[in-house]
């Protein structure tokens, strides 16, 4: 599923349109920069209350496929910026992180059965 | 390929340029996204240490078909207790620096899970020099 797509299914505000066409493969949930560096794997939607410029570092360095801000969290101005020039798409919710999690994994499980033509009731 | 970078000491939005030009460059030159992604990982931590503990210090990179090195050096006040640093969640970085997101405690755990080669030799009151290393396996 592409970030595009997530965006749609899950009706998300977009901060920075970025590049949209960037495959989502999973997701990660959390705040602490450096525990983000640690587990979050490459092409996962992260969603975090940071919108700071060093959280955008992170997005680029880890290659995650977008940053979703949960509870409407607050993008800083220098942080747009960065994320417009690193073409990294920024999205927003007023949904929590937990809620968010939980939605992306069924969407993402749903896709995957969808694609390869087996059941969509996997939960 | 050699580069040079300073890290400025007392300015968290700049600590990152180096290792955001770093990957550019790995990527252009084609390395595997794996081994960009862990480099500049590392750099990244490393930076941001050097940020918050030391004042500032100096990133040499070298690009090699086999590896990528980086040596990070400082003059700040070195680590007293490099077992405890090495522990996932220990830390002494101060409130503010927790408010920006970091201060987990990760940042050396990190590095050491994403490079090959990572020594670290600090003395305290004179300073730490990290050299690490991420090698290319042939295909």
């Amino acid at each position: 599923m592409t970030v595009t797509e997530l965006v749609k299914r899950l009706n998300l505000e977009i901060l920075v349109e970025g590049d949209g066409s960037r495959e989502v493969t999973g997701g990660y949930a959390g705040d602490l920069l450096s525990w983000v560096m640690g587990r979050a794997r490459e092409g996962d939607a992260w969603i975090t209350v940071m919108g700071n410029l060093n959280a955008i570092a992170v997005a680029v360095l880890s290659d995650t496929a977008c940053i979703i801000l949960s509870e409407d969290a607050a993008l800083d101005k220098d942080a747009r910026e960065r994320a417009v020039t690193e073409g990294i798409p920024i999205l927003r919710s007023s949904e929590t992180s937990f809620q968010l999690a939980v939605k992306i994994d069924r969407l993402l499980h749903n896709y995957k059965y969808n694609v390869d033509g087996f059941s969509t009731h996997r939960y | 390929m050699k580069l040079h970078y300073k890290v400025p000491g007392d300015d968290f939005t700049r600590a990152g340029e180096a290792s955001g030009e770093v990957k550019r460059k790995l990527k252009r030159l084609g390395f595997d996204s794996d081994v960009v992604r862990r480099m500049t990982i590392s750099i990244y931590e490393a930076e941001i240490n050097m940020a918050i503990h030391a004042g500032g210090g100096v990133v040499d990179v070298e690009i090699m078909p086999d590896r990528i090195t980086a040596v990070l050096t400082d003059d700040g006040p070195g680590i007293p207790d490099l077992d405890k640093a090495m522990q996932e969640g220990w830390s002494t970085a101060p409130d503010n620096i927790r408010s920006l997101g970091f201060g987990a405690g990760m940042g050396l755990p990190n590095i050491k899970k994403y490079t090959d080669i990572l020594k670290i030799d600090t003395v305290v009151g004179k300073g730490t020099t990290l050299t690490m290393a991420v090698l290319i396996k042939p295909e």
